[in-house]
């Protein structure tokens, strides 16, 4: 490297040269490029570039007469107009509002509950509640659909055993049900090592006071512990958020087993999918990833203000 | 992987009290609570409530390990949640790697490819480009770091389609590339990478090396990424397991088997049974899923400190 051998040569010299240390400060001010160049490179490559090139694609229409042509906002039109794309849209606005706040209930839930000290064995349940979210999602899917079936599955097992009739999980009505659980199985343990981690930041300190101060269990967690562990609370529903908008695995593992209960626009990301796939329609199914991605973030973003304003109250 | 891990004696940030300082950024996550002594009170209670969710936890991971040890007919007659008499999981592990003239030890070898040089790679370029960001000023320095943390927040899935489409617009689908070009990127592991260099790398050290004649990529190499390694462990096995349950993103790019990982390989196997006149070969499906997460779930327990302190970081981001 020149620059070791000019630094060298700048440390030699008994009197230091002042144009010398100015020309080693102005390469130096590159040098922070040098080591971020690497990743610049694949990212402008692997994630600026196709946000492009879908922004742009999306602005076209393949036409039976005059080919692929301009076409405006066209593509966005057809999306807002698209019963299809609505019913996939309103089935993850229904997964976010009914799964999300049962997960994070129960995460919060367990998350107190490890800190509370009252607990037995808590680094058994620590480790224990968090070991799903290593189970890869296809996996995951994939086993809960063979539980959920009701030929050999335990729910079948279960049916005949205790002559039990519980409905198919994979029906039309249930199926979203039964992906809400998937995911909740999946994520639990996440979502409370996320709000443990925050509460274990808390001074002990504070308890000794609130302790002096004779508050009981239930309003040390109103007082100290809930607010303690607000921004973790917002960055796991952000979390959530994304991985609700965007759902995806799941139906598309689930579908091979029901195949006429969950249909090719299942969720959006199905949606988009089979659209470039089976329909060769990659114009639309950009203008839709796109739809989805920015709704995405304008709901996580408005999540984000909302906690944040709390914060500061 | 562990093994070899320096530790660090980060200056301006003492032990906390009667405590040796861990090695990473949450020690403060350890410390034992006064409260603790006071009230050694157990809740039953609580206890059971919890237990209900660790059951709930476990049981289909049971269920999977159970059923990974019948035969295909077995696993139609037997009670799910118990063993059928006829232990064969011996014969379903060999059946499942050579099904298909060894498919699945080809996916295997495809998802360790996949890991080794996408989450490799991603940790690397993230290490250098945290640490550039943290120690480095250079013009445009503010707006590439907005840039990047607005990334963050892109989901991954949302990218999926798009990349898709411009891969396959540039002959790149169908072809181990397009899926570890894009793992090559963690914008999230940048951040984590950048939080820990502005916390444990001084700047006083890197201008003393600097001083003594040090070239900028010796420096890197010998001081910094030493006081980085338990953050650059922690993004390693963020990345590794982001690429080891990869399934959205090469699901769209391979169309034909021989570049599949373990995730697309295992959904290939449980369509091909509901298909018209496909012989239904679940056992090998659940056996196969239980080969999958074993190593995974093993990476997990061996390094659960790691995870913590990458989810703290996580949750200081909001």
């Amino acid at each position: 490297m020149t620059a070791s051998t000019l630094d060298a040569a700048v440390r030699r010299s008994p009197v230091p040269n002042p144009s010398a240390a100015r020309r080693r400060k102005n390469r130096r001010r590159f040098i922070g490029w040098g080591f971020l160049a690497p990743f610049l490179v694949v990212f402008v490559f692997a994630l600026a570039a196709p946000i492009v090139y879908a922004i742009y694609l999306s602005f076209f229409q393949d036409r039976l007469v005059g080919g692929n042509v301009f076409a405006g906002f066209d593509n966005y039109v057809a999306a807002f107009q698209d019963p299809k794309f609505y019913s996939a849209l309103g089935r993850v606005v229904l997964f976010f509002f009914v799964q999300v706040p049962i997960m994070l209930a129960l995460s919060l839930f367990a998350a107190l509950a490890l800190d509370s000290a009252r607990l037995r064995w808590p680094a058994l349940f620590r480790i224990t509640l968090f070991l799903p979210y290593a189970v890869p999602s296809v996996v995951a899917a994939l086993m809960w659909g063979f539980i959920y079936g009701t030929d050999f599955g335990l729910v079948g097992n279960l049916n005949s055993f205790f002559g039990l009739s519980i409905p198919d999980p994979l029906s039309s009505n249930l199926v979203l049900a039964a992906m809400g659980n998937i995911a909740t199985w999946a994520f639990l343990g996440y979502n409370m090592l996320i709000m443990y981690s925050a509460l274990r930041t808390v001074p002990k300190e504070l308890y000794e006071a609130a302790d002096i101060d004779g508050a009981g269990a239930f309003q040390v967690i109103r007082a100290i512990k809930l607010p303690a562990l607000r921004s973790a609370f917002v960055v796991a529903l952000i979390f959530s958020v994304i991985g609700s908008f965007q759902l995806f695995n799941e139906p598309n593992v689930l579908r091979t087993l029901a195949p006429n209960t969950i249909a090719t626009n299942f969720t959006p990301n199905m949606y988009a999918y089979n659209l470039s796939f089976a329909g060769q329609q990659f114009n639309y199914a950009a203008a839709i990833a796109i739809v989805m991605g920015i709704i995405t973030m304008i709901v996580a973003y408005v999540v984000q203000t909302v906690g944040v304003r709390k914060e500061d109250r | 992987m562990a093994i070899g891990t320096p530790t660090v004696d980060r200056p301006g940030r003492s032990g906390h009290a009667g405590r040796t300082d861990r090695i990473q950024g949450t020690d403060t996550a350890e410390r034992p609570r006064a409260q603790r002594a006071k009230r050694p009170r157990k809740s039953i209670i609580l206890t059971a409530a919890m237990g209900l969710i660790l059951i709930y936890s476990l049981v289909p991971l049971v269920w999977l390990l159970i059923n990974a040890t019948k035969t295909q007919p077995k696993l139609l007659s037997s009670f799910g949640l118990w063993f059928s008499g006829d232990f064969v999981l011996w014969d379903n592990i060999v059946q499942t790697f050579t099904y298909e003239d060894g498919a699945f030890g080809h996916w295997l070898l495809n998802t360790l490819l996949y890991v080794v040089v996408g989450a490799g790679g991603a940790t690397i370029l993230a290490t250098l480009a945290g640490y550039g960001l943290a120690r480095f000023n250079f013009p445009g320095k503010k707006a590439i770091f907005a840039i990047i943390l607005g990334a963050v927040a892109i989901p991954g899935t949302a990218l999926a389609v798009p990349t898709f489409l411009m891969f396959s617009s540039l002959g790149l689908t169908n072809g181990p590339w397009a899926v570890i070009i894009p793992s090559l990127i963690s914008p999230f592991g940048l951040y984590l990478i950048w939080t820990y260099a502005m916390e444990s790398v001084p700047v006083e050290l890197l201008e003393a090396a600097r001083v003594d004649g040090a070239g900028e990529i010796r420096i890197f190499f010998t001081i910094a990424l030493r006081l980085l390694m338990p953050g650059f462990v922690t993004v390693l096995l963020f990345t590794v397991v982001a690429t080891w349950n990869n399934y959205f993103l090469p699901l769209i790019m391979l169309s034909d088997s021989t570049w599949f990982p373990l995730t697309v390989g295992l959904n290939h196997w449980s369509a091909q049974a509901v298909s018209a006149g496909g012989q239904p070969i679940y056992n090998l499906v659940i056996t196969g899923s239980l080969l999958t997460i074993v190593p995974i779930v093993v990476a997990f327990l061996l390094m659960q400190r790691y995870w913590q302190s990458g989810l703290t970081a996580g949750s200081v981001k909001g």
